[in-house]
């Protein structure tokens, strides 16, 4: 008898761990905040463990190609996951877009930053700091919306590159920089802007910033990888995504 | 051969650290001096201080120079106040960066080569009447050559090496700021792998090769001096 239950108890336990698995996430350093938050209620919500890994999605691709550990890949651009498909190193029709991102031109100065970026043509400052267009959508962005603003040539002296959107944040807010262009994301909290003055610059001045995520071929047949894109479907999840400054 | 934006950075590595260099013997000298030949309680901690670079993630060190040589940190006010504006983003600032990174790669060569010296070749000049000057540049100096040689190859070499300080302080500025390291980088995270493994392979073989001769002057002193 006594017996009998305890196998019962077993086959239980066994099987919790069957449905509890574990996922290794690549998520873009811009993202490491909601993904942080949208972490927490899926492993409330299903059970399953998330480990989080956050960096420049350039050097993640790298380690992909190179056999990192990976099961899904948020990335900061398109550029990066469709290259992994066509390079069969992940599962087919797994892309998504998982947010757009929005570009601020933002200083740590109260009243530097006009709401209409006029700022820029007045040119009274030192340094504007971007992230590298080269290997950074938001810097790529960033450029786009000085072309259309017609000031690229203009301003080419002043500008500053960081390795990636989190360095370009870090010069202006440690006020190296009068004022740069970062993400949204970075300098909203709790749904508007937390300090300083800032431009929103308008989705009309530049290709959308899509950030897509892709499950690799690591993570085939893993359930909790492919329950934790599913879960930045849901309401939840998009709620705390919007919430930093993303569109969906 | 390279590419223009390539060849700017080699030329602007080799150029810092030039500067560097030359600033490191210039300062490391005395502190190597003083280093060897006090008995002052101050010894240790000057000593922990000059080797916290052995220590600390460059980036840490690069976080903290940006921000005390940024607008609002205390380095940037005196800056300031000199009327230099303030130092990130320019060869100045990395040079600062630079010389500060590479300080114990300079001093404990000079350091050791001064105390190996021992003080009986000292008192010795200083009984002939030397003056402390005198012992200083005819004795001490040229016995320890061999010290200064190793600390001038390694702290430009680590200063061609150098990365996290001059990634934080630089800016990633073609011709001012981008250094070899730096623009190895930026071409890995952009997949042009073509261009990275160029540059690297002569940041490697000019590694190997100073080093060679480091080691083979070295040896040909030590000898001598046999």
């Amino acid at each position: 008898m006594t017996r009998a239950m305890m196998l019962v108890l077993a086959m239980l336990a066994l099987s919790t761990c069957a449905r509890a698995a574990e996922v290794q996430a690549a998520v873009a350093a811009n993202f490491a905040a909601p993904m942080k938050a949208i972490v927490a209620e899926f492993e409330q919500a299903t059970g399953h463990k998330v480990h989080l890994s956050f960096g420049a999605s350039g050097r993640f691709y790298a380690q992909i190609r190179n056999g990192a550990p990976f099961h899904v890949l948020l990335s900061a651009d398109e550029d990066i996951p469709a290259r992994l498909e066509r390079e069969g190193l992940s599962v087919p029709a797994s892309r998504f877009t998982y947010a757009v991102g929005t570009l601020v031109l933002w200083s740590a100065r109260t009243d530097f930053v006009d709401a209409r970026g006029a700022v820029l043509s007045r040119g009274a400052f030192a340094h504007l700091a971007v992230a590298n267009p080269k290997l950074a959508p938001y810097g790529a962005a960033a450029m786009e919306t000085l072309d259309k603003l017609g000031l690229a040539a203009a301003l080419r002296s002043k500008l500053v590159f960081g390795e990636n959107i989190a360095q370009a944040h870090q010069f202006v807010a440690s006020g190296n920089a009068e004022l740069g262009f970062v993400a949204l994301s970075q300098v909203m909290k709790d749904g508007r802007i937390a300090g300083g003055s800032a431009w929103v610059v308008p989705a009309s001045m530049h290709s959308p910033i899509r950030q897509d995520a892709v499950i690799l071929a690591r993570g085939r047949g893993n359930a909790a990888a492919a329950a934790l894109l599913r879960f930045l479907h849901q309401a939840g999840a998009v709620a705390i995504i919007r919430s930093y400054g993303y569109r969906v | 051969m390279f590419s223009a934006a390539n060849l700017a950075a080699i030329v602007l590595t080799l150029k810092l650290a030039s500067v560097v260099t030359l600033l490191l013997l210039l300062i490391g000298t005395p502190i190597a001096w003083w280093l060897a030949n006090t008995r002052s309680w101050l010894k240790p901690p000057v000593e922990a201080v000059v080797a916290l670079p052995f220590v600390l993630p460059p980036s840490v060190l690069g976080f903290y120079l940006l921000v005390s040589m940024g607008p609002n940190g205390p380095v940037g006010h005196v800056t300031q106040a000199l009327g230099l504006g303030t130092l990130p983003f320019t060869f100045a600032g990395l040079v600062v960066g630079s010389v500060f990174y590479s300080l114990p790669f300079v001093v404990q060569p000079i350091q050791n080569a001064f105390a190996a010296i021992g003080p009986g070749l000292l008192e010795a000049a200083a009984t002939l009447r030397a003056r402390p000057w005198d012992r200083f540049a005819t004795v001490a100096l040229p016995l320890a050559r061999p010290g200064f040689v190793t600390a001038a190859v390694l702290g430009f070499a680590h200063t061609v090496g150098e990365f996290g300080v001059v990634l934080m302080v630089g800016g990633n500025i073609p011709g001012r700021t981008q250094v070899v390291s730096v623009q190895i980088y930026d071409h890995v995270e952009a997949l042009e792998y073509a261009q990275a493994h160029e540059l690297a392979i002569v940041l490697m073989a000019f590694s190997f090769v100073t080093l060679l001769l480091l080691y083979a002057v070295n040896r040909r002193v030590a000898a001598l001096g046999a």
